[in-house]
């Protein structure tokens, strides 16, 4: 029989403690070498759409932040076109859809400051309610950990997301929702284990 | 541009979360199992990176934290190699980023405690982004093997960290390049959470003498294979989307 000649996926490998020197220099001053930290800054004031700021933490399974984490997020504009290698158009010129962010030294928590996104086509055209992707990596990760953040004041639209009807257990859905704050600001934890465990996704 | 959805991520290949041997993984790691669905948009498209945005040493550890006039201290070596899909393609335009010890094992990281000392010529953080052909390379000192507490006495096997973005967000990679003959790998925790000795063969760089430049530096080759994509995304697209 013929060979298929596929190749492997690298294997990943835990970012480690240091993930910072070499992701986000500049926070742990190592200046000079980048002039800013990639992915710190996903909109300019001209951002079209309403201005918001996604705060949280992540959570190890004894309740601990981790102070050493990596997040990373992935959004649409407020009309739901991604900036980048997106088919279907132009994006906001002013928005860069990505962020990247190292948390607080002490207390582990981030803060986003970006724009809520508008709501992507399926490929079959239905449509998902807004979301964000976020990418958690850190020390004692192996593979870094997809999930998603919806909005907990979209509840129609979250109502008819097929991504979120495929949760067989639909009492998993709320660790998906940031709970909004006022004036634009949403609370999003991620725990990695124990009874809230955030629902985590194979993409 | 071909970008379909992904082929299925091979997840016995990768470390599972939960690897009791590298004891940080137990409180860190999910319980519960992933839940699947095919790709999306938010999945297939990902963040693009120009190369305007380097500066001309990002490539070059050797000098990019370096005092003028001066360069790390270490064996000098050249890492090249390519970013390829499971398919064999070269994925062009993506960036890699890369962090590593300096040549004594030691950190520039308010946490790091090991006793060997800063190089005051060495940061130890470079990238670039892959050619068209999916070739990149940057230069810098071999890492330094460095003690870490896990079991009292585990040493990490001199190793370089990668950060990789593909043409999607769903091919973001994390992993570490080991260098060929050490004998720490076979011995490290870390490396072990891998399940198969054939995985890890794929994270070992070889020496390479034909890209060595004599007198200068030696080389070590490195490929990373990022997942496959199938043809064209949008194939099944309903008019007017
Ligand atoms: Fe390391």
């Amino acid at each position: 029989m013929q060979r298929l000649d596929y190749l492997k996926e690298s294997p990943s490998q835990t970012a480690g403690p240091y993930v910072h020197i070499g992701c986000v220099p500049n926070f742990c001053g190592i200046s000079g070498v980048y002039p800013e930290d990639l992915g710190g800054v996903m909109r300019k004031p001209e951002a079209r759409g309403e201005h918001i700021t996604i705060t949280g933490c992540v959570w190890d399974g004894t309740g601990t932040p981790l102070r050493d984490a990596m997040v990373e997020i992935w959004q649409a504009d407020a009309d739901g076109i991604y900036p980048g290698n997106e088919p279907r158009g132009q994006a906001d010129p002013n928005f860069a859809g990505f962020g990247r962010n190292p948390g607080d030294q002490n207390t582990g928590e981030w803060t986003f400051e970006t724009v809520k996104p508008g709501r992507v086509p399926m490929p079959d055209g239905r449509l998902q309610a807004p979301h964000v992707t976020f990418w958690i990596v850190a020390r004692g990760i192996n593979i870094g950990l997809h999930t998603r953040m919806y909005f907990a004041d979209e509840e129609a639209a979250n109502a008819e997301d097929p991504i979120l009807g495929r949760i067989e257990h639909q009492n998993r859905v709320p660790t998906l929702l940031a709970e909004p704050q006022g004036q634009g600001a949403y609370r999003f934890d991620i725990r990695l284990q124990g009874e809230n465990e955030t629902v985590f996704f194979d993409v | 541009m071909s970008d379909g959805t992904f082929f299925t991520r091979d997840r016995g290949w990768h470390p599972p979360a939960f690897a009791p041997g590298y004891k940080t993984s137990v409180t860190r790691s999910p319980s519960r199992a992933l839940i699947s669905f095919p790709p999306t948009l938010s999945e297939q498209t990902g963040p693009v990176f120009g190369h305007d945005m380097l500066g001309e040493l990002d490539d070059d550890l050797l000098h990019n934290y370096a005092a003028p006039g001066e360069s790390a201290i270490g064996p000098r070596i050249i890492v090249y190699g390519r970013v390829l899909d499971e398919a064999g393609r070269g994925v062009p335009n993506v960036l890699v980023e890369v962090w590593q010890a300096n040549a004594g094992g030691r950190y520039r990281h308010k946490k790091e405690g090991y006793v060997a000392p800063l190089d005051p010529n060495f940061g130890g953080c470079g990238r670039c982004i892959s050619g068209e052909d999916g070739s990149y390379s940057f230069r810098t000192v071999l890492p330094g093997p460095y003690p870490w507490p896990n079991n009292g006495n585990d040493w990490r096997p001199a190793h370089i960290h990668f950060s990789v973005f593909g043409s999607g967000f769903a091919q973001r990679l994390i992993t570490q390049m080991y260098f060929e003959g050490d004998p720490l790998i076979w011995r490290c925790p870390i490396v072990n959470t891998i399940p198969s000795r054939e995985a890890v063969e794929q994270l070992i760089a070889p020496l390479d003498m034909n890209r060595t430049i004599p007198m200068d530096s030696r080389a070590y080759k490195f490929d990373i294979v990022l997942r496959g994509r199938r043809s064209t995304m949008f194939e099944n697209r309903p008019e007017g989307n």
